[in-house]
């Protein structure tokens, strides 16, 4: 979009996000919430296939996840919060409605500020409520032609979290960066996968553009379908595009209405428009009481709150002596945060873990497609291959070696150096004798230093270096050098 | 409510958009009678519209329970073959329903 | 003796004297369902090989337990088939559930089959316990025993009839505006309604959740007071059952009632009350005068509004309840439809019938965007004012009474196509079911041959202070209500 339509339009976007929690049961009764490890309608009861008289209880632990989010979201926590009865039938939808929370969720005026390489804004949370998941149906074309639909209820009832935020924000690139945000908040509580591919986290959109020197509109386009923050930023960026194209021509034609993401197409495609939207009378679910939850049982969650990213970060800057970049790179998860607190705890050489770390370790992740938690070389393993470095057992260069067998293989730098005889060579009287035939058999490099060439020393270091296949302590062999060199 | 009928009374669109909602198929005989129906009761219903209840309270449960919650533990689920005993129809473990066509 | 007569009380004695056998009171009693039920039609399904298998077992585990038998142990008794017994075609009288077959018991079911009683069959209802006459059963009308052209009351008519013609020795039934001390009252048997929260409601299909409950029906307050041990207590699986501790109803019913103070409410007799029923609800207030009783006059002013409160909260909980309806995991399907959405409304409009239907879209309605506020919101803070009524009144009197039903049983026809005019057959019950309060209904009298109902209703979880007035009043009264069925 060239620079001055953009000036001339502000984009308003608010998010929705249903997260999936890693809880043992479902929402609303005992069965397991492993709907996908099981085969169809085999993890179901009464309760989350909708049989008649089935009733549901709540599962605390639910709560407490949504709580901690809350939290985490800098949100208040009501005293008094209420679930409610949202109506609309559907064949994947077992009794009719689904319990939600319409006018008291748990966690109300929240927000979340982003990182400085996202502009650093801060994006309002309107509510955090609790929601139950759908069961799954396939759509499925016969042979004949003919068209119908299998459902299957084991996701039924699993719980969900859903994440509203205000309509703070102003571009698709903010909008899959508060995404990203979001999803590492969920993975350091531990509250949910977070994976937007497997629908463990889903976003749906809401956006419009107006002229920027007016007041805002009232329509509101909801974009849905999207399975990557990648996807979330190209759809936004398809719709705001399409937007300003329709307030450019003078006349607009928008509606109020919901449309889909096609991936394949890149672009958004028109699903439900207000006029047939839905009426979801809500009202107070009388199956369930209410929850008051009591300040104990408030802070009893925020005891078990662990330390958020922003904390952290800040935390290793101070503590570590790290770059903001650093410390951003070694917080994305709490994974990677727990591997450098760990290897720093070993090696006593913060940074040098840490470049280790961003240099090496998560390039090599990263070429692996593999999580800090497949990684083969443990904390301990990478902070016994700093100290050697540094004890002089082997070079600099060496330890590149070393580091990628190290990943491969899941050995440690002892054994590799021990199995391919890869020590450096630190004895002083071994390197003088190499040193004194290095000289020897190099005559023209010895004058040219004599000369005044100081850099004939450089090839002097190689030739050693050479001669020991690369084994040799580069300091060593330097002082070695300059003390045969200067007795000439 | 259309104002042609009163203010109180149901219109036979009324019936039909809430049999709508409810998704409810009804007869053309059906929707007449309820029409007549609901608009009796609805203008009984007309009788709490004279109380005043401005600081009334709502009362949705009538016991005074709260924080009422189960431990995060999984039980057995019900036997397969009960699952799918009393489905109209059905395709290997799964109900069979006509195509589910978004909206 | 025919052993179908028997009380629960009197069959613990004769089976723990070991003068008779659950084998031969449960013949007795699907001999007595043989004989009449062709008339009083009474019964849904007749599970006679269940009862059967289940009355040996329990004369086995009588020989077992001896007189540590459980007080239903070997007693045949009727569910009124909105309450789910696994196995046992479970089906709201309703042709959307007509072959439905439930994989689970309800708690109340679970609690009877601990005890070991026998089920000897589900009873006749109005459909999804809607109605007040059993004549919105999908399958058929059951008929009142004291006059098989009546009504026995509804919407858990079969479970009254039953019992009032020895079709069962005790039943349960659940009642949402009146559904149980109503045709109790219309058939002259005992019928309760406990506090809301006393008994677990799940596996009880629901109707109106915040109002639903529940309850006994006996052929007397001593029954009464043991299958209502039976079955209250708190219940991990409904998380509105409340954890009150069940006291023992059968020793504190005994308890002498001098002392307690009644109130009359000037708001239930009067202009739409029979003449004859309060003529008998005044003698029995004296009766309890003469007991030692003291009796007030209270006013629980919003009475007038109970009618519509009830029906606006109720619908808009059943259209919610009833949108699981769907014809896809079980129940009714509809055939050779085009889309989902016609299958799913024709489903529906094939499975339910009127009552459910009207009911479906009048609390559709009051939800509906619009109308939320005048409806179903006005009909919440009216039920805080209703509740606080009856707060207010007890501030001065231990229980309510009145009669159960401004009426005796009325015609088969007579009120089936005027909504409002069957609605008012609850007028005095519904008011308890809006506060959640417990009621019953005991037989105390007879007009032109047909029974008259007595109620008491009492403070939240105080069932042992209606079941001390209605004992004091049956122990006084000394009648034993018998309709003389051929
Ligand atoms: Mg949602
Ligand atoms: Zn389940």
């Amino acid at each position: 979009m060239a620079t001055a339509v953009t000036e001339k339009y502000r984009t308003v976007i608010g998010l929705e996000f249903h997260v999936q929690l890693l809880t043992e049961s479902k929402m609303f009764c005992a069965c397991s919430a492993q709907y996908a490890a099981n085969p169809p309608n085999t993890v179901v009861c009464p309760v989350c296939l909708g049989l008649p008289g089935a009733l549901p209880v709540i599962n605390e632990k639910v709560i407490e996840c949504i709580v901690m989010t809350g939290m985490a979201l800098n949100s208040q926590i009501p005293e008094f919060a209420k679930f409610d009865r949202k109506n609309y039938p559907y064949p994947d939808l077992p009794k009719g409605y689904q319990i939600s929370q319409f006018d008291l969720p748990f966690c109300i005026e929240g927000h979340l500020t982003l990182d400085e390489e996202d502009g650093g804004r801060t994006i309002g949370i309107t509510r955090v409520h609790q929601e139950e998941d759908t069961a799954k149906s396939t759509h499925v074309t016969a042979a004949s032609g003919e068209r119908y639909s299998l459902v299957d209820f084991n996701r039924s009832g699993v719980p969900l979290m859903e994440v509203v935020t205000e309509p703070d924000i102003a571009s698709p690139e903010e909008a899959a960066a508060f995404g990203r945000k979001l999803r590492q908040i969920v993975r350091y509580l531990g509250i949910s996968t977070g994976n937007m591919e497997d629908g463990a986290m889903r976003c749906d959109a809401n956006i419009s553009v107006w002229p920027a020197d007016a007041p805002l509109g009232d329509i509101k386009v909801e974009v849905k379908n999207m399975n990557s923050f990648r996807a979330v930023e190209r759809a936004l960026y398809f719709e705001q595009e399409r937007q300003t194209r329709i307030l450019e021509s003078g006349n607009d034609t928008r509606v109020t209405e919901t449309r889909g993401w096609v991936e394949t197409s890149g672009e958004t495609v028109s699903q439900r428009t207000k006029e047939e939207a839905h009426d979801y009378r809500y009202f107070p679910e009388p199956d369930l009481p209410p929850l008051q939850l009591s300040r104990e049982w408030i802070e009893g969650v925020r005891e078990k709150l662990p330390e958020l990213p922003a904390a952290k970060k800040e935390r290793f800057m101070a503590e570590f002596d790290l770059s903001d970049y650093d410390a951003s790179l070694l917080t994305q998860s709490r994974d990677l945060a727990d591997y450098f607190e760990a290897a720093s705890a070993g090696a006593k050489n913060a940074k040098a873990v840490a470049n280790w770390m961003s240099r090496n370790l998560l390039q090599r992740l990263n070429e692996s497609g593999s999580e800090i938690g497949d990684c083969k070389i443990s904390p301990d393993a990478l902070a016994e291959m700093i100290l050697m470095i540094e004890s002089g057992a082997i070079s600099n260069r060496m330890a590149q070696e070393v580091f990628d067998q190290m990943f491969d293989t899941g050995k440690s730098a002892k054994v590799i150096v021990k199995e391919q005889g890869l020590a450096q060579i630190s004895d002083e009287d071994e390197l003088a004798g190499i040193v004194a035939t290095v000289i020897a058999e190099n005559p023209a490099a010895v004058q040219d230093f004599n000369q005044g060439k100081k850099r004939a020393i450089g090839f002097l270091v190689g030739q050693v270096m050479k001669a020991t296949r690369g084994k040799a302590n580069p300091g060593i062999v330097n002082q070695k050098l300059q003390e045969a060199l200067r007795q000439d | 409510m259309t104002d042609s009928e009163g203010s109180d009374s149901i219109s036979r669109a009324d019936v039909q958009h809430v049999a709508n909602l409810a998704r409810l198929a009804l007869s053309a005989e059906e929707e007449e009678r309820f029409q007549h129906q609901l608009s009796a009761v609805f203008e009984h219903f007309q009788k709490l519209s004279a109380l005043d209840t401005e600081q009334i309270p709502p009362t949705a449960q009538v016991i005074p329970l709260k924080n009422v919650m189960r431990p995060d533990t999984v039980e057995p689920s019900l036997a397969e073959q009960d699952v799918l005993a009393n489905a109209p129809d059905r395709e290997g473990d799964q109900f069979r329903v006509r195509a589910i066509l978004d909206f | 003796m025919n052993l179908s007569t028997l009380t629960v009380h009197e069959a613990q004695d004769l089976l723990g004297r070991g003068e008779t056998t659950s084998v031969e009171l449960t013949e007795a009693v699907l001999a007595r369902i043989e004989a009449v039920d062709e008339t009083v039609k009474a019964y849904v399904t007749v599970t006679v090989e269940q009862a059967r298998a289940q009355a040996q077992a329990a004369d086995a585990r009588r020989a077992q337990d001896g007189a540590d038998a459980p007080p239903l142990l070997g007693i045949p008794a009727a569910i009124k088939d909105v309450i789910n017994t696994k196995g046992v075609r479970t089906t709201c009288s309703s042709r959307m559930l007509e072959n439905y077959i439930p994989p689970y018991d309800a708690t109340v079911m679970q609690k009877l089959n601990a005890q070991g009683s026998v089920l000897v069959g589900k009873t006749n209802m109005d459909e999804f316990a809607m109605g007040s006459s059993t004549e919105h059963s999908a399958f058929f009308t059951t008929r009142n025993p004291w006059d098989t052209d009546r009504v026995p009351g509804g919407s858990s008519g079969g479970s009254a009839a039953a019992v009032a013609a020895d079709e069962a020795v005790f039943s349960l039934g659940s009642d949402t505006g009146g559904s149980i001390r109503q045709p109790a009252a219309l058939c002259g048997v005992v019928g309760m309604k406990p506090t809301y929260g006393r008994v677990s409601r799940y596996g009880l299909v629901a109707f109106a959740s915040s109002l639903d409950q529940i309850g006994p029906f006996t052929k007397d307050v001593t029954d009464c007071a043991i299958v209502l041990e039976a079955i209250c207590g708190q219940d991990p699986k409904d998380a509105t059952s409340a954890p009150e501790v069940v006291p023992a109803w059968r020793e504190a019913m005994k308890q002498d009632v001098r002392g307690l103070r009644i109130g009359v409410p000037r708001e239930y007799f009067g202009e739409g009350t029979d003449p004859a029923v309060e003529e008998s609800v005044r003698e029995a207030i004296d009766q309890m005068m003469a007991l030692g009783v003291e009796v007030e006059d209270v006013s629980l002013p919003h009475t007038d509004h109970a009618l519509a409160t009830y029906y606006i909260i109720a619908p808009a909980e059943a259209s919610a309840n009833l949108a699981r309806y769907d014809g896809i995991r079980y129940g009714h399907a509809a055939q050779d439809a085009e889309s989902m959405w016609e299958a799913y409304s024709r489903t529906r409009g094939e499975g339910f019938g009127s009552e459910v239907k009207r009911r479906i879209l009048v609390g559709t309605h009051a939800l509906s965007s619009g109308y939320y506020d005048a409806y179903y919101l006005k009909a919440q803070k009216v039920r805080t004012l209703i509740a606080a009524d009856f707060q207010q009144a007890f501030e001065w009197v231990d229980a309510i009474v009145s009669p159960t039903s401004a009426t005796v049983a009325f015609k088969i026809g007579e009120r089936i196509d005027d909504p409002i005019s069957m609605y008012l057959s609850d007028l005095y019950t519904l008011p308890g079911n809006v506060a959640g309060l417990p009621g019953i209904s005991l037989p105390c009298g007879l007009a032109d041959g047909l029974p008259i109902g007595l109620q008491f209703v009492g403070k939240p979880f105080e069932e042992s202070t209606l079941l001390r007035l209605a004992f004091a009043y049956e122990q006084a009264s000394g009648v034993r209500y018998t309709p003389a069925l051929a």
